[in-house]
C-alpha cells in the first residue's frame, strides 16, 4: 500500500481497540520470567559451548603476536577464534570499526578473540591465559584538542552547513545577544540486557538468536561479514532487553558466536560481559556546541546559529546536534554547522534521539539564558518565536505543530506561575528549590514496513512481521491494530515478532517503529479484509468487520467461518510517497522539572516532573506514557550523572561498568506526570500516529539544568551537572 | 497474549516436565574430570562439588564447577532463565532472587555456598496463568518496558514489603527507632538496587504501592 | 575466574589454619566484593574457604557494656539491630547508606571492613595499578581521579576505601577481634587496622596472612547526636564522594570521621577539639595536609560544607 496523501477516515478511526490503554499482551511473560531473551533459547539448542570475548588492551596500534598455547590447553577449551584463523571477513556497512579486530586495533576493547569452551567458567578462565603483544601507536582521544581541525560533515541527510538570510549581520545588529558554548559528554546506552547471541549452524545455514532492534539490517550485515547469502542467515529476536540504539546493528557477540560455532561444530553462546560493553560497543558521542541567538527587545529572534563539533573513528558520523535548530524556532537569519574530528575512541553511534537529544541539551539552556537576558518568561519567549512552517522553507508547513499548547498546558498543570523568576530565592528546609522548562522536539520519520496476517478457522488473527519489541510495546499496539482492523477482540490476535523469516518491517529505532510497523499491519489487514470479502462475495468497500463477524447489507458471517479450514492470509506493507517532503513531520512537547539543590553539598534531586506531548494519535496511552516517562528518566541521567569519562592518555572510557557509569536509580526519580494532547496527524500514515519514545528525552536535561539555575543562580553549561560544578558558587553556609 | 505465549508455553511445559532429569544430567563436562565428585560434606576439599538446594519448592541437585555462581546455576544448569544477568557484578539487581526469605544478588554468590537453602526465583512466584499479586500489579501499572530487569524488580519488591513489615529501617527512615513507613520515598530507596534503564520507576512504585495497600 | 578448590570451614581456628596451609587461600563469606574481583582476575585465590558456617553471626553485649558483633553478621542485621539503632545510630545510618538492600543482605561485617577500593584503574587489569600489581605504577594519578583520595595519599596510590560502615566504626572506636593460624587471638583497634598506601598500597590492613576476623567490638555507648551524612551524585546505590560520621554531644564536643577522602576512614582526634568552633576550624585541621588532584580538589570544600551541615543538624 502506498501512502501518498492525507489519510481519510478508515477502520482505525473507530478506536474500539486502538487508542485504549491496554495492558501489554507480553506482560504475563515478562513478569513471570517466561519471556525468552537472546541467551535463553535452550530449546532447540543442544549441547552448546560457551564463548568468552577478549578485547584489546590498547586503543590504537596493532597486535604483534598472540600466544594462545596456554589457553588452548586449558580445561574444556574447544577453539579460539582470532582474525588470524577466522578466514576472510567483510565489514558490515553499518559498523564503523570491525567487530573482530587484529592485527590492526581501532579502539580499546575491540574484540580480538573468542575463547570457546564447554562451560562459561572454563571459557572465561582460559580467556585470561591468552597473551597478546601490542605495538601501541599514538591516537587522538581529546575532542577539545582536535576541535579546531575538525572538518565539515553532513549527517542524517542534512548538509554540513546551512544558511538562510545573513546570520552574521543580523546577529551583530541584534540588540540582545547570546553567544555561549555548551558541552555534552559521551554517554552509554546501558540497556539492562548486555549484547548476547546464540549461534548454530545447520550445514551452511546460520541461525542466530540475538538481541537486535533491526532484524533485516542484521541479516544483511551478518551475511556481508561472513560472505554468505542472506538466505542462509536467520535472526531470531523475540524479546530484547533494551536497546536505545545499542542494538541497531549486529555487534561482536553475534559475529563471534557464529565464528565460534563454525569452528567447533556446536552451538555457541556469547554474551558481552558488562565491563566490556562500554568500550567494545557504541556510545553517544560527546559534543562541543556553540549557540548564538540574537533578538529584538520584544523577544523576536532575528538570528539563530548553532555549531557542533564531535569526534568519531575514521568513517564514523557526527552526533548531529544542530538538526532541531533548523526547525524549532522562527528567525529570518539562520545558520548551522556540523564539524567532525577523528578520534580513536570506541565507535560513536546512535543512542536514543541521536542528534536532537544532545542538541536540545544545549539549545534549551541557551533559550532559557536568552529569555533571561530579554527579561522575558522562558515560556513566552518560546511561544513568541513559534513557527507553523519550516523556517528555512516557509512554503513547507508542519503537518501538526502544537508546541505552544504543550507549553501552556504544562505551565498550568505544573504551577509555573508560582515560579520565582529570580534564581536562588526559594528555600524548603535544606533545599534550594527551582523549576525549569524546556521544549521537546524530535522529527517523525517515515519508513516502509510490511507484515503478514492470517485468519484461521477459530477466528484467530495471526500477525507476523520482523518488527521488534524493545520495551516499546510493539506486541501490544500491533495486536490492537489487527484487532481494530479485523473486528476481533485482542484476545483473538496472535503476534509474532523478531524473526527474519517474517516480512521486513521498519524495525525499532528513531522513534519510527510504532507508527510505521502498525501502518504495515494496517496495510496487510486491508488486504486480508479484501480477501475475506472476496471469498464471501461481499463488496469489500462496504463490508464491516466487527464483533468477530463480517457484515454486508443484511448478511453476516463469522470470521472463523469465512476463513474456512484452509484459512485466509495476506501480506502487504506500507510505503510512503513524498508526504514527508511536502510537510515537515515532527513531534513536540514541553518538559517541566522541579529540583532541590542541597544548600550545603549542592546535591541535586529531582522533586517533580511533567511532560506534555503532542505526537499524533497515541495508539496505546499506557505504553506510550511509559515510553515518555522512561525517556524522562534517561534525561535526568543525562542531566545529572551520565558521563563516559575519557582517559585521554590511554584512550578509553574509564568508568566502564554500572557502578562507574551511573544511571538513575529508583531514588532519583519522583512520581512522573505526563499528558498527551489529543491529536491525529493524517500526514503520518493511515494510523495518524507518530513517535514518542525519543521525543520524551529531548529537552529533559535542559529542563533540569534550567531548574538548577532557577534554584541556585549557578549556570552550568557542561553536562553532567554534578555538584562539584556548583559548589564554588553556592552560598556560604558558615 | 496468544503468541509467543502459546508456543512459549508448550516449550516451557516441556522444560518443566523434564526439569529434574535436566538438573541431574545436564551438568557440563567438568574441569579436571578425573577428580571424582565428592558428596557435599563439611570441610571437604574438591574441584567438583555436588550441591543440593530447593528451588521454587522443588529439590534440585547439581554437580558443579565451584566457580559457578548461583545465577549461572539457575540459568545455565536449571534453565530457570527468569533470573537475569545484567552486569554479573552486583551493580544492577537484575539477578535478584530470594534465598531463605531474603533477597540477594545471585550473581555475587557461588551456588555451592547455598547447600540446603530455599531459593525462590520469579518463576516460583507465579505463572502467566496464575500470577503473583506483584506480577499482576506490574502488568496493570506497566511497571516495565523491555522486561529484562523485571524479574529482579519483582523479587525485590516482594522482599521489600517483607522487610518493611519486619521493621528493617532504610537510609530514608526518619526515625531509626520507629517502625518504617510504607511511603513512596521508602519504596524508592529500598528498590534502588534494581536498575531499570527503561525508566519504569514511577510505574513500579505504583505497582508496589498497590500491592502494599496504599496509594502511591 | 581462576579455578580454585573449595572447602567449608567448621571453626574459626580451623579456617585460619587452613588458610595458612593452602597457598593463595581466601576466606569467602558474603562474596559481594571477592567474587566481583575474582571474575576479573583481580583476586585469584587458589583455594576458597567458605566461612559462612562458622557460628559468628551473633550480636552480643560485652561485659564493658558495649556490643560484640560477629564477623558474619550481615549488614542488614547489624543496621536493624535494636541496640545498634538506639545506641550506635551512626553505625546503623552508615550501613543503610551503603550498597543496596540485596547486597546488605549478603555482605558481612568483616567483609565490609575488608572490601577493596573501587578505583576504576584497579578494576581494569589492562591499566597500571600498584595496588593490584605492585610496581606497575598508578594510572589514577594524572587520570580520572574525581572519586579519589585527597589526603594520606602517596606517589604510589590515591585510592579511597569505599566502606561507609568502617567510617562509623572509626568514629565509634571499634576494635577488631581476630584469630591467627596458630590459634592465637588478638584485638586490633580500628585506628590501627587500616594502613595508608605509602609504597605498599597492596597491603591494606594490619592483618597477618591467614588471620581471620571473628568479631568487631563496640565500646559502651557514648550517646550524643549520631549522624552519618553521605554525599554522592546518585541518590542511592553509589559510593560516597565524601561522607561524614559524627557523634556530637550537647556541649558541641564530639567525634568526626570522614569517608571518601582517604585510603582509610579519616579521623584526626586532635581536630575534634575544634568542634565547638565549627566546621571550618575542624576541617582546617582534619584536612591540613591534603594533596588533592585537579579533579578532586572540590572534596575539600565539600567535606567542610558537609561537616558544617552535620554540625548544624546536630545542634538541631
Amino acid at each position: 500500500m502506498r501512502f501518498e496523501t492525507a489519510a481519510t477516515i478508515n477502520p482505525i478511526d473507530q478506536l474500539k481497540v486502538v487508542g485504549k490503554p491496554a495492558d501489554r499482551i507480553d506482560g504475563p511473560l515478562k513478569t513471570t520470567g517466561t519471556a525468552r531473551y537472546a541467551y535463553e533459547h535452550h530449546e532447540g539448542v543442544s549441547n552448546p559451548a560457551y564463548g568468552y570475548v577478549i578485547g584489546s588492551a590498547i586503543a590504537k596500534g596493532r597486535i604483534a603476536g598472540m600466544d594462545l598455547a596456554a589457553a588452548k590447553s586449558a580445561p574444556g577449551v574447544r577453539a579460539i577464534v582470532t582474525a588470524d584463523n577466522a578466514g576472510k571477513l567483510g565489514k558490515g556497512d553499518r559498523n564503523t570499526a570491525k567487530l573482530l579486530g587484529g592485527p590492526d586495533i581501532e579502539h580499546y576493547h575491540q574484540a580480538i578473540a573468542l575463547v570457546v569452551a564447554d562451560t562459561f567458567e572454563q571459557a572465561r578462565a582460559a580467556a585470561e591465559l591468552v597473551r597478546v603483544d601490542y605495538v601501541r601507536t599514538d591516537g587522538a582521544f581529546d575532542l577539545a584538542a582536535v576541535k579546531d581541525i575538525a572538518k565539515p560533515r553532513a549527517v542524517f541527510g542534512g548538509p554540513a552547513d546551512t544558511a538562510v538570510g545573513d546570520f552574521a549581520d543580523a546577529f551583530a545588529a541584534a540588540p540582545v545577544q547570546l553567544d555561549a558554548n555548551y558541552t555534552t559528554p559521551d554517554q552509554a546506552h546501558a540497556m539492562m540486557e548486555p549484547h548476547a547471541s546464540i549461534a548454530a549452524w545447520n550445514g551452511d545455514k546460520l541461525t542466530l538468536w540475538t538481541s537486535n532492534q533491526m532484524i533485516a539490517w542484521g541479516v544483511g550485515e551478518v551475511a556481508k561479514t561472513l560472505d554468505i547469502p542472506k538466505e542462509n542467515v536467520r535472526l531470531i529476536s523475540p524479546f530484547i532487553g533494551g536497546g536505545f540504539g545499542s542494538k541497531l546493528f549486529v555487534r561482536s557477540d553475534a559475529l563471534l558466536a557464529a565464528l565460534g560455532a563454525r569452528a567447533t561444530g556446536r552451538p555457541v553462546k556469547v554474551a558481552l560481559p558488562r565491563p566490556f560493553v562500554f568500550n567494545n560497543t557504541t556510545h553517544r558521542p560527546a559534543t562541543i556546541q556553540r549557540i548564538r541567538i540574537g533578538a529584538a527587545r520584544d523577544g523576536k529572534i532575528s538570528a539563530i546559529g548553532h555549531e557542533e563539533w564531535s569526534g568519531n573513528l575514521p568513517g564514523g558520523r557526527p552526533e548531529g546536534a544542530v538538526a532541531q535548530t533548523r526547525l524549532l524556532y522562527a528567525g529570518a537569519n539562520r545558520m548551522t554547522a556540523t564539524r567532525l574530528a577523528e578520534l580513536n575512541l570506541p565507535e560513536g553511534n546512535a543512542m536514543r534521539a541521536p542528534g536532537e537529544a544532545s542538541g536540545m541539551m544545549a539549545l534549551e539552556i541557551a533559550v532559557d539564558e536568552m529569555a533571561e537576558r530579554l527579561g522575558m518568561d522562558p515560556i513566552e519567549f518560546r511561544i513568541i518565536n513559534d513557527t507553523q512552517v519550516d523556517p528555512e522553507k516557509p512554503e513547507r508547513p508542519f503537518s501538526q505543530r502544537r508546541l505552544t499548547e504543550c507549553l501552556r498546558t504544562g505551565a498550568e498543570r505544573f504551577g509555573w506561575n508560582k515560579r520565582n523568576p529570580q534564581p536562588g530565592r526559594v528555600r524548603d528546609g535544606r533545599w534550594l528549590v527551582g523549576i525549569g522548562v524546556a521544549a521537546a522536539f524530535r522529527n517523525n520519520l517515515l519508513t516502509k514496513s510490511a507484515a503478514r496476517v492470517r485468519l484461521d478457522n477459530n477466528g484467530v488473527v495471526t500477525v507476523e512481521t520482523d518488527m521488534t519489541d524493545i520495551g516499546t510495546g510493539s506486541y501490544t499496539i500491533i495486536a490492537q491494530t489487527a484487532a481494530e482492523m479485523m473486528g476481533v477482540p485482542m484476545e483473538k490476535v496472535v503476534v509474532r515478532l523478531g524473526d527474519s523469516t517474517f516480512p521486513v518491517s521498519s524495525g525499532s529505532g528513531g522513534q519510527w517503529g510504532g507508527n510505521n510497523s502498525t501502518a504495515g499491519v494496517y496495510a496487510a489487514c486491508v488486504k486480508l479484509r479484501e480477501a475475506v470479502a472476496q471469498k464471501l462475495g461481499f463488496n469489500s468497500a462496504e463490508a464491516e468487520f466487527a464483533d468477530g463477524e463480517v457484515r454486508s447489507g443484511n448478511r453476516r458471517v463469522p470470521l472463523a467461518q469465512a476463513a474456512g479450514d484452509s484459512g485466509l492470509g495476506a501480506e502487504d506493507g506500507i510505503e510512503y510517497g513524498d508526504v514527508d517532503k511536502k510537510y515537515q513531520q515532527s513531534t513536540f512537547g514541553a518538559h517541566f522539572v522541579e529540583v532541590g539543590v542541597d544548600v550545603a553539598t549542592a546535591e541535586m534531586r529531582v522533586r517533580r516532573m511533567l511532560a506534555v506531548c503532542a505526537a499524533g494519535r497515541i495508539l496505546n496511552p499506557k505504553t506510550a506514557r511509559s515510553q515518555v516517562i522512561g525517556a524522562m528518566t534517561m534525561g535526568v541521567g543525562a542531566a545529572l550523572m551520565e558521563e563516559l569519562v575519557v582517559d585521554e592518555r590511554a584512550g578509553f572510557f574509564v568508568n566502564h561498568d554500572l557502578a562507574g557509569y551511573e544511571v538513575p536509580v529508583h531514588a532519583d526519580i519522583p512520581h512522573q506526570d505526563m499528558i498527551f494532547l489529543d491529536e491525529t496527524d493524517p500526514m503520518s500514515s493511515p494510523m495518524k500516529a507518530k513517535g514518542v519514545a525519543e521525543l520524551g528525552i529531548c529537552g529533559v536535561a535542559a529542563a533540569v539544568a534550567n531548574a538548577v539555575y532557577n534554584a541556585t543562580g549557578v549556570r552550568v553549561r557542561d553536562y553532567p551537572i554534578t555538584l562539584d560544578k556548583l559548589l564554588e558558587e553556592m552560598p556560604d553556609v558558615g | 497474549m496468544k503468541s509467543p505465549s502459546d508456543f512459549e508455553l508448550s516449550r516451557r511445559k516441556l522444560l518443566a516436565g523434564s526439569a529434574a532429569s535436566i538438573a541431574l544430567t545436564a551438568a557440563p563436562s567438568i574441569v579436571n574430570a578425573q577428580v571424582p565428585a565428592v558428596e557435599a560434606a563439611v570441610a571437604d576439599v574438591s574441584a567438583v562439588w555436588k550441591v543440593s538446594f530447593t528451588v521454587n519448592g522443588a529439590a534440585r541437585g547439581l554437580t558443579l564447577d565451584p566457580r559457578t555462581t548461583l545465577l549461572d546455576a539457575l540459568r545455565e544448569h536449571l534453565h530457570l532463565t527468569g533470573t537475569k544477568k545484567g552486569c554479573d557484578h552486583g551493580q544492577c539487581g537484575a539477578c535478584t532472587v530470594i534465598v531463605g526469605g531474603r533477597r540477594i544478588n545471585s550473581c555475587m554468590t557461588l551456588a555451592v555456598m547455598h547447600e540446603g537453602e530455599r531459593i525462590t526465583t520469579v518463576e516460583g512466584l507465579g505463572t502467566p496463568e496464575n500470577m503473583h499479586p506483584m506480577q499482576a500489579a506490574f502488568v496493570k501499572h506497566d511497571g516495565y518496558q523491555c522486561g529484562y530487569c523485571t524479574p529482579g524488580q519483582i523479587c525485590s519488591a516482594v522482599a521489600v514489603l517483607d522487610e518493611i513489615k519486619a521493621g528493617i529501617p532504610s537510609h530514608v527512615s526518619a526515625d531509626l527507632n520507629a517502625p518504617p513507613q510504607l511511603s513512596n520515598a521508602e519504596l524508592r530507596e529500598r528498590m534502588s538496587g534494581n536498575i531499570c534503564r527503561c525508566g519504569a520507576y514511577s510505574n513500579i512504585a505504583e505497582a508496589i504501592s498497590e500491592v502494599a495497600g496504599r496509594p502511591a | 575466574m581462576r579455578s580454585f578448590t573449595y572447602e567449608r570451614a567448621r571453626t574459626p581456628a580451623e579456617a585460619a589454619a587452613s588458610a595458612m596451609r593452602k597457598p593463595d587461600a581466601k576466606f569467602i563469606a558474603g562474596g559481594t566484593n571477592l567474587l566481583d574481583l575474582m571474575k576479573l582476575e583481580i583476586e585469584t585465590p587458589a583455594h576458597l574457604i567458605d566461612v559462612n558456617g562458622l557460628a559468628l553471626d551473633k550480636i552480643e553485649p560485652t561485659q564493658e557494656g558495649g556490643l560484640r558483633i560477629g564477623a558474619l553478621v550481615r549488614n542488614t542485621d547489624l543496621a536493624a539491630d535494636a541496640r545498634v539503632r538506639r545506641d550506635y545510630g551512626v553505625l546503623s545510618r552508615a550501613l543503610l547508606s551503603g550498597a543496596s538492600g540485596q547486597l546488605r543482605n549478603m555482605a558481612t561485617t568483616a567483609g565490609n571492613l575488608l572490601q577493596r577500593t573501587r578505583c576504576p584503574y584497579f578494576y581494569d587489569t589492562n591499566q597500571s595499578c600498584n595496588k593490584r600489581k605492585p610496581g606497575s605504577g598508578c594510572a589514577a594519578i594524572g587520570g580520572f581521579s574525581r572519586q579519589h583520595a585527597v589526603i594520606g595519599v602517596s606517589e604510589a596510590c590515591i585510592a579511597t576505601h569505599p566502606s561507609d560502615m568502617a567510617v562509623a566504626m572509626r568514629a565509634l572506636d571499634a576494635t577488631v577481634e581476630t584469630v591467627r593460624p596458630d590459634g592465637a587471638t588478638r584485638t586490633i583497634p580500628i585506628a590501627e587496622f587500616y594502613r595508608l598506601p605509602g609504597d605498599t598500597p597492596h597491603i591494606e590492613t594490619t592483618l597477618m596472612p591467614g588471620e581471620l576476623i571473628t568479631a568487631v567490638t563496640l565500646p559502651k555507648p557514648v550517646g550524643g547526636k549520631q549522624i552519618y551524612r553521605k554525599v554522592r551524585d546518585r541518590a542511592s546505590y553509589a559510593f560516597a564522594l565524601v561522607s561524614v560520621a559524627a557523634i556530637v554531644q550537647r556541649d558541641g564536643t564530639g567525634r568526626v570521621a570522614l569517608g571518601g577522602v582517604a585510603h582509610k576512614p579519616w579521623r584526626v582526634e586532635a581536630a575534634e577539639a575544634q568542634m565547638p568552633r565549627g566546621a571550618k576550624a575542624v576541617a582546617a585541621q582534619l584536612l591540613a595536609d591534603a594533596k588533592p588532584t585537579r579533579e578532586n580538589s572540590f572534596k575539600l570544600a565539600l567535606a567542610e560544607r558537609t561537616l558544617g551541615a552535620v554540625l548544624a543538624e546536630a545542634k538541631g
